[in-house]
């Protein structure tokens, strides 16, 4: 059984990246934010199951869906919704926005939209780790897009090769950008493909958080004990556009989902399964579970506040952050 | 309407271009991430895949390094296809397909095997996208023997040099530029090319010479007409070809005007303004009436933020103030 502790943690993170995903589609549609943004809404149960299983110590890398990724795992909201209106108090202090957001004190090594380009990042997380003997782990979180590229094999049988702890964790939500899973892959089982490297491999229901979590405590496990690396399939679904809320109003068409599908994946939505387990167990009531919501939702509007007091970075700062000193 | 006037959009004109190729050469096709989507490609593959079948319009997994080399290796075997990149930072993953083996192919065969590919990429910055999104390689592309690199201002060019591309027997790197999509001008219908390594100008002048390409030529065309109105004479070059550059239509132009300026879409250090310097200086210094001055990207990477991202890129006003520079001095 899970402790009353996890399953409240899962259902307070989730909450967290929903809300805070929901909270950018007013701003996006007026304007206030002009960075791209790929919004996360349907997948926090696999940002929450592996986030869990992790502590400050164990790194991140992740992508340019990675609001999620960083939430978990510690980065802080306001300086997320900061760094995406490109305020000089952001993450990235207004140089990346939403697609490159960094808490190296949390452990969140960083996220960047080269698709699978982080990938290989990981593995080196998982080479320090390895060399370090400091028994931390390395998660890469990349979608099913990212599988077309080579540099996710290579890195495969590197972490294998070398038996580094590193957590695969492929969110397969069926879609790269205009392209269903089947238009770019001859079969749908992401999962075999970690098997000829010896890697051990799951594949879960990316929208079931107990699920996942589980997943994640075995695979932390096995690499904290020096087994070799893990990879995970998170069978899972975007329930906004690939870009921005919703593609078709955007104009960008590329949202080319049926919608029947979308509504179909609506039912299976990750956050009202685990509300369900969580009062059907006696785990928490309604008013608790308000409670944890409102207190989240204080939180962000808290980061709206500190937002627009922030400031954008001036023009005389340009040169700064080339160079390190 | 006569086929001579009739207007066309720069993204059009690059779609007419591939129509009129894949009509007239079976060998032609056309590879790359969102040929099917106008969100990566706006109107350039329009019509193309129901006129010329999945076979020939390839949308491809996220897999720049293998599909590059594919486009490479099926014009070694005898095609001639295009490689679309929808954005210049993804095809980084293909450096070796591009460098290693496409550019030296022919030389290291002794001229025995020849590789007729276009890898054609797109610049596509701003909105806040930040340095992953934003970069323009022409000058690394350039730096590299065996590849040809152009980098069309207008529709008529954009047309005209994807089909001299298409028919050329070496790798072309073609670059255009997302800002000069909805650019408007006359296009002819038939089928024609522009020459690689031919510049042209595109107002003549007496003051100072102005070179650039692709967006900045568009800029720096506007550029020269504003300071006509100062009375300052521009003489604006649109190279058109970065690799191998008219070095003809700078010289001539700077022996008659002593003053240079470069302006360009990309970074100062290495790039492609200081190449024109070095040529320049190394063939007709004594024809230069004072420093030639560059107009570039500051050596920093693509900024999201707002007011930090505007300051960045380089517009009118940088050109005309360093036209204006080499007047007053
Ligand atoms: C190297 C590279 N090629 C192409 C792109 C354009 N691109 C942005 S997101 C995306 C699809 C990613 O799909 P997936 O990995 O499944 O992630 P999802 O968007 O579904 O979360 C692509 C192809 C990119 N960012 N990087
Ligand atoms: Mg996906």
């Amino acid at each position: 059984m899970y402790s009353e502790e996890v399953l409240k943690k899962l259902y307070a993170d989730m909450i967290l990246v929903r809300l805070s995903e929901e909270s950018l589609v007013e701003p996006i549609l007026s304007g206030d934010v002009k960075c791209p943004v790929h919004l996360y809404s349907g997948q926090e149960a696999v940002a929450a199951g592996i986030g869990a299983v992790l502590n400050e110590k164990d790194s991140a890398f992740g992508t340019h869906r990675s609001h999620g990724h960083y939430l978990v795992k510690g980065g802080s909201v306001k300086e997320m919704i900061a760094e995406i209106h490109g305020k000089s108090t952001g993450c990235s202090k207004g140089r990346g926005g939403s697609m490159h957001l960094y808490a190296p004190d949390k452990g969140f090594l960083g996220a960047a939209p080269i698709v699978a380009g982080t990938i290989s990042l990981a593995v080196g997380a998982g080479m320090a780790s390895s060399i370090r003997k400091d028994g931390t782990v390395a998660v890469s979180f990349f979608g099913d897009g990212a599988v077309g590229e080579g540099v996710l094999y290579e890195s495969l049988n590197l972490a294998a090769l070398r038996k580094l702890p590193v957590i695969f964790v492929c969110e397969n939500n069926l879609y790269s950008t205009h392209l269903h899973i089947s238009e770019i892959r001859p079969n749908d089982e992401i999962y075999k493909i970690a098997e000829p490297f010896g890697i051990t491999s799951f594949r879960v229901d990316g929208n079931d958080v107990l699920e996942v979590y589980e997943a994640a405590e075995k695979a932390v496990e096995q690499c904290r004990n020096n087994n070799g690396p893990v990879f995970i399939e998170t069978l899972t679904y975007r329930m906004r556009g690939h870009v921005g809320p919703d593609d078709n109003i955007q104009g960008t068409h590329t949202d080319i989902r049926p919608a029947a599908e979308v509504e179909d994946w609506r039912q299976k939505d990750p956050i009202e399964r685990l509300k369900k387990y969580l009062l059907e167990n006696g785990v928490a009531d309604v008013e608790e579970l308000d409670l944890i919501e409102r207190e989240i939702q204080q939180e962000i509007n808290e980061a709206y506040v500190f937002t627009n007091d922030s400031q954008l970075p001036p023009k005389s700062e340009l040169e700064k952050y080339v160079f390190s000193k | 309407m006569s086929s001579a006037n009739r207007k066309l959009q720069y993204s059009l004109a690059i779609n007419e271009a591939f129509h009129q190729m894949m009509e007239s050469d079976e060998s032609v096709f056309l590879i790359g991430q969102g040929v099917k989507s106008p969100w990566y490609v706006g109107k350039t593959a329009d019509g193309l895949i129901k006129r010329f079948g999945a076979e020939r319009v390839i949308d491809t997994p996220v897999s720049e390094n293998g599909v590059t080399g594919a486009a490479v290796g099926a014009a070694i075997a005898g095609m001639r296809p295009v490689v679309m990149h929808p954005r210049m930072d993804f095809m980084l993953y293909a450096f070796d397909p591009i460098i290693n083996q496409a550019a030296n192919w022919h030389y290291m065969s002794g001229g025995t095997s020849s590789v007729p590919v276009v890898i054609w990429g797109v610049v596509n910055r701003g909105g806040e996208q930040a340095a992953q999104h934003s970069q323009a390689f022409h000058a690394l592309f350039s730096h590299i023997p065996g590849l040809k690199v152009v980098m069309p201002a207008t529709p008529y060019d954009a047309k005209g040099l994807m089909v001299a591309a298409i028919q050329d027997n070496n790798p072309v790197v073609f670059i255009d530029d997302r800002w000069l999509y909805g650019v408007e001008d006359e296009v002819p219908e038939e089928l024609y090319s522009v020459p690689i390594g031919e510049g042209i100008i595109r107002k003549p002048g007496n003051d100072v010479t102005l070179v650039a390409v692709s967006y900045m030529a568009h800029i720096a065309h506007k550029a020269a007409n504003s300071l006509e109105k100062e009375g300052i004479d521009v003489e604006m070059i649109d190279l058109r070809t970065v690799k191998p550059l008219d070095t003809e239509i700078i010289f001539n132009s700077v022996k008659k005007t002593g003053r240079l300026v470069i302006a360009d879409g990309s970074w100062k250090t290495g790039g492609f303004a200081a190449e024109i310097i070095a040529l320049v200086n190394e063939n007709i210094f004594d024809h230069l009436k004072q420093p030639a001055v560059r107009v570039t990207l500051p050596d920093i990477p693509a900024p999201a933020s707002a007011d930090l991202e505007k300051s960045y890129y380089p517009d009118e006003g940088s050109i005309i103030s360093a036209v204006k520079s080499l007047i007053k001095n």
